[in-house]
């Protein structure tokens, strides 16, 4: 009756048996997400960090460099202590510290290490060095942060913290990982890619409580880390040094341009902040700290504020008149003070005497006929045309445009285009005497900084400039830093109409800025004023040195100082000492200069 | 003497030589699991599983010796007492035995320790085929089918109150053996049936699409037969009866004890609690799933030898197997059993007794549920349930007991021409 049902059982059992080889199959063979997870479960991928590249100045002294720290680990399940009391004297750490790591540690796992005292420095970690032994399961690990032998140059060098969730998204190549370092600001942001060198990476295998049980494959896909590479900067540590003692108390800026090459020799920012504040268990609150600041201590002037130029714009727009052929030498104006205002002197003048007297009425009437230069009928039309030729000019003297610094949110500045007049007083609405302002580097116009700096430079080489940069060779090799860096820019002004300029820059030292003078060097500047709706008017002073082959180009600024030839020509004037001559000889205007509060 | 009255030549060898290969991959298998390469103890080193399953293994042969030495007609005789015994000792068990985990399921002195539970599978067995030999014993009949459910029920209430619910589950593997021995194949139909509403009822979140489908099977299942009132009635009834069962049947679950409930959800839905309930499962399936075509190659898995896998050298043995020789090592393996089963079932079909055929079946029953769910449960076909896989996993009672129970089948077999004359 039965003799069926043998033959179903036997069906059954091979039934079970294609059943579960099938399912191991899809599992085994057809799926490989299977394979993945396991070496998620049991590789554990360990990131060897590498030293971050260290940045000299330009006279090989370093700026800044690595400094190891120490982080005391704990593995509470070897962990023992017989007296707390003693143990916290020894590790200097209070028992409420020692109970809360301990009970985090424990929480996160009892076998893994967690951190009982982060970053000890080297001192700290001597003390407790010898009694390490004393306590098991404790342990110390190293690790570095940026350190700063001299506290100079915060907003240049700028920072390193850990990575942004948005930085992370935009890692396509997925180069970093949550928690990782990266250069936020200044050098530090701006050469990343240079500095932060190359992770290593080991694959240890771990068991299923996260115990190490040797490296993966025998090391097969282990790699090493290469450490940064070290960046030669243009700065000159001394020049900045000296450079932010004189603007302590100030606020303001100093930009310092060798003019052959357009390397940066002194870029300030005052106030500014000692960079070892931002590095390390510190970088938190002394950032927010920082952040809070009403005087920006974090805001980097040279590159970010922006000022109507003022007086000092006269020098540019001589140069356009004689290149235009508007202007010649002996082009005379009357000092008429009813078009605007000025101060005594004689009249007429020429470019020359313009120039040295700074004589506004000259520049408004030399600008009227830039700018009016019939090319059509309609005298709105006219305007339109001739402002937009005359501001292409500008603009290859690097204004209007940020000059590619490399150094992260450079403002471009700007120098108003007939668009912008259109659409402030509407098109065919406007004409000269509408921009006049702009004649005398007043009114819609705004440069920043390093761009007066880089005119200063472009005024000493009659003519040209090199963008200015930061940093001169990137592992000691100057072919490798940005191609634009050695790429000479020319203004479009011949050399010989300089000439004149700067004769006049030299005698405009003795008549506007007489303290500015230096014994034996021989120093062409021009003094200028921003304008400050909001109290008292900023000094501003470019110039350079020595005046027949130019070392050093210097635009300074100091922040509600009043008229320019007062503390920014002192302070320029001692920079450039200081440089070339490479001391002071003048304690007294030292004094004045240090004394000068302006906040 | 002629070569064919050796008594050695009567035995059935291949069914030894399937047993000796799983012995011995289990217990290559086992060192694996526990083997650690900082270590790195000799598979012969007492102080590790490997071992000490060498030891068992080696009483195991004593004990193969000694069955296949003694009266074939001992075991039959000695069923009842053992069936007593058995039951005596896992009733006492809770009070004598050694609590590990939680539960109490072995008794012993010192380090010899036995769970009776697993020894009384092999009584029951001898009991039921005892009982099944009285000729008038007919299957069809309510009578016999709640006499024979009886003995089954005893051992499964006394495992019941240790509790150790994954031994009592193996008594069900009884009803294979029945079904060879003419229960009623309704009762297995009815089974099924529950079965499939059952995971249905687990499986698919909206009971309404469930409902759908019953009234349609119901409705093509009166479609196709004769149309009489009684039977369109009956059916419908049975339909209602599905639903209702259905209805019930998540309500029980919510009933159940928490891990119970988990266990059985996570089978439907594995990564529901990946570090919780569904830890086992997934981690298990992750290393049966890495060892692809060919495996890792012995004792290079990282997966068991690194604890990930609980229980990897009992229960989830065959996580090894599958993650250091891959695919091909488990065809091996699931081949050896099915092959082992089929042999078993031959051997039990060319008894000339039923005393000898049911308890043949018996063991088929028992090493063939042992072997389905375990597997299945390590790939997540099953919920997890702690029952070792025959011959392979680490421990002395669940070796021995499989090994008492498959070679007294050997032992009937090899007498099977002095047996003849009983045959009903």
């Amino acid at each position: 009756m039965n003799d069926k049902r043998p033959i179903v059982l036997i069906i059954v059992i091979s039934l079970v048996g294609v059943i579960l080889l099938t399912k191991l199959f899809l599992i085994q063979v057809a799926d490989d997400s299977f394979l993945k997870r396991a070496e998620r479960n049991a590789v554990q991928r360990l990131v060897d960090h590498p030293y971050r590249g260290l940045i000299y100045d330009r006279t090989g002294k370093i700026l800044v460099y690595n400094n190891p720290l120490f982080d005391l680990m704990i593995i509470p399940k070897e962990f023992s202590v017989k007296d707390t009391t003693r143990f916290c004297e020894i590790f200097n750490i209070t028992k409420e510290h020692l109970i809360e790591s301990y009970t985090a540690a424990r929480k996160y796992s009892s076998v893994k290490p967690s951190p009982l005292i982060k970053q000890i420095s080297t001192t700290e970690f001597a003390k407790i060095q010898d009694y390490l032994i004393d306590y098991p399961g404790l342990f110390v690990t190293t690790r570095s942060v940026r350190s700063y032998p001299q506290p100079v140059a915060a907003n240049a060098l700028g920072y390193i913290g850990e990575i942004s969730a948005r930085q992370l998204e935009r890692d396509t190549v997925k180069y970093y990982r949550q928690g990782d370092f990266v250069g936020l600001a200044g050098l530090e942001g701006f050469y990343e890619k240079e500095l932060r060198g190359v992770k290593g990476v080991k694959y240890k295998m771990v068991n299923v409580r996260g115990v190490d049980k040797g490296s993966f494959k025998n090391g097969e896909y282990d790699t090493t880390s290469v450490a940064g590479i070290n960046l030669t900067s243009t700065i000159d540590l001394e020049l900045q040094r000296y450079g932010e003692m004189l603007m302590t108390g100030k606020v303001g800026t100093v930009v310092a341009i060798e003019p052959k090459t357009g390397e940066i020799l002194a870029m300030i920012s005052a106030p500014t902040y000692d960079p070892n504040l931002l590095t390390g268990s510190k970088f938190g609150t002394n950032y927010s700290a920082l952040n809070k600041d009403e005087k920006l201590p974090l805001y980097n002037r040279p590159i970010m504020a922006t000022y109507p130029p003022g007086s000092i714009f006269k020098i540019v727009q001589s140069l356009i008149g004689l290149q235009m052929g508007i202007l010649t030498p002996n082009t005379t104006y009357a000092c008429n003070r009813s078009l605007v205002a000025c101060h005594n002197h004689a009249s007429p003048v020429n470019l020359f005497g313009a120039i040295r007297n700074s004589c506004n009425p000259y520049y408004h009437q030399a600008y009227r006929a830039m700018i009016n230069r019939e090319a059509s009928s309609n005298t709105f039309k006219d305007t339109k045309i001739g402002l937009d030729q005359w501001r292409e000019k500008v603009l290859a003297f690097g204004l209007g445009s940020s000059l590619g610094v490399d150094i992260y949110n450079e403002k471009s500045g700007s120098i108003p285009s007939s668009t912008y007049y259109d659409r402030v007083y509407g098109e065919g609405r406007w004409k000269y005497s509408t921009i006049y302002s702009l004649s005398i580097g007043q009114g819609e116009m705004m440069v920043t900084p390093i761009q007066m700096a880089n005119l200063a430079a472009i005024f000493a080489n009659k003519g040209y400039y090199y963008p200015p940069h930061l940093i001169k060779a990137i592992d000691g090799d100057p072919d490798r830093i940005k191609p634009e860096f050695r790429t000479r820019k020319d203004v479009g002004v011949d050399a010989h109409h300089f000439d004149l300029i700067q004769d006049a820059m030299a005698e405009a030292i003795f008549g506007t800025a007489a303290r500015a003078a230096i014994p034996d060097i021989q120093i062409a500047g021009k003094t200028g004023t921003a304008q400050n709706p909001h109290g008292e008017d900023h000094s501003v002073f470019v110039a350079f040195a020595p005046k027949d082959d130019p070392k050093i180009a210097i635009a300074v600024y100091v922040e509600n100082a009043g008229w320019g030839g007062r503390a920014a020509a002192s302070t320029a004037s001692l920079l450039i000492e200081r440089y070339i001559r490479g001391e002071v000889t003048r304690p007294a205007l030292e004094e004045y200069v240090l004394a000068g509060k302006f906040m | 003497m002629r070569q064919d009255d050796l008594y050695i030549n009567k035995i059935d060898w291949l069914t030894i030589f399937i047993y000796g290969a799983l012995v011995c991959i289990g217990w290559i298998n086992i060192y694996a699991a526990v083997y650690d390469e900082q270590a790195a103890k000799s598979i012969f080193d007492f102080s590790i599983n490997s071992g000490k399953q060498l030891v068992w293994i080696g009483t195991a042969v004593l004990l193969i010796t000694l069955i296949m030495v003694a009266d074939y007609r001992l075991f039959e005789n000695l069923s009842l007492i053992l069936y007593g015994l058995f039951l005596f000792l896992i009733l006492i068990t809770p009070y004598v035995g050694k609590e590990v985990n939680g539960q109490i399921l072995s008794i012993g002195f010192g380090n010899f320790r036995i769970q009776p539970a697993e020894f009384a599978k092999f009584a029951t067995a001898l009991t039921l085929a005892k009982y099944m030999e009285r000729p008038s014993v007919d299957l069809s009949q309510p009578k016999y089918q709640m006499q024979v459910l009886l003995i089954i029920m005893i051992p499964v209430i006394l495992i019941c109150l240790q509790p150790d619910y994954g031994s009592a589950m193996i008594y069900s593997a009884f009803f294979i053996m029945l079904y060879r021995e003419g229960m009623p194949q309704k009762y297995y139909a009815l089974a099924l049936t529950m079965v499939a509403v059952s995971l249905l009822a687990l499986g698919i979140e909206n009971n309404l699409y469930l409902v759908a489908g019953i009234v349609l099977v119901i409705i093509i299942i009166i479609l196709l037969g004769k149309k009489s009132v009684g039977r369109i009635i009956s059916l419908s009834l049975i339909g209602l009866l599905a639903i209702a069962y259905s209805y019930s049947l998540d309500y029980v679950v919510s009933k159940l004890p928490q891990h119970h409930q988990n266990r059985i959800m996570v089978l439907f839905n594995p990564d529901l609690d990946p570090l919780g309930v569904g830890w086992n499962v997934t981690q298990s399936k992750i290393a049966i799933g890495s060892g692809g075509f060919l495996g890792k190659g012995y004792l290079e898995g990282t997966q068991t030898k690194f604890d990930f896998v609980p229980e990897q050298h009992t229960d989830f043995i065959f996580c090894t197997l599958g993650e250091e020789f891959g695919w091909i090592g488990s065809l091996v393996v699931i081949f050896l059993f099915c092959a082992l089963l089929i042999r078993l079932i031959m051997l039990a079909e060319r008894q000339k007794n039923r005393f000898s055929r049911v308890y043949g079946y018996c063991v088929v029953s028992i090493l063939m549920f042992h072997f389905t769910i375990n597997i299945a449960m390590t790939i997540g076909l099953f919920p997890v349930i702690g029952i070792p896989l025959p011959f392979f996993s680490y421990g002395g009672s669940s070796l021995w007991s499989f090994t008492i129970l498959l070679f007294i089948f050997i032992k009937l077999d090899s007498h099977r021409i002095q047996l003849l004359g009983r045959m009903s």
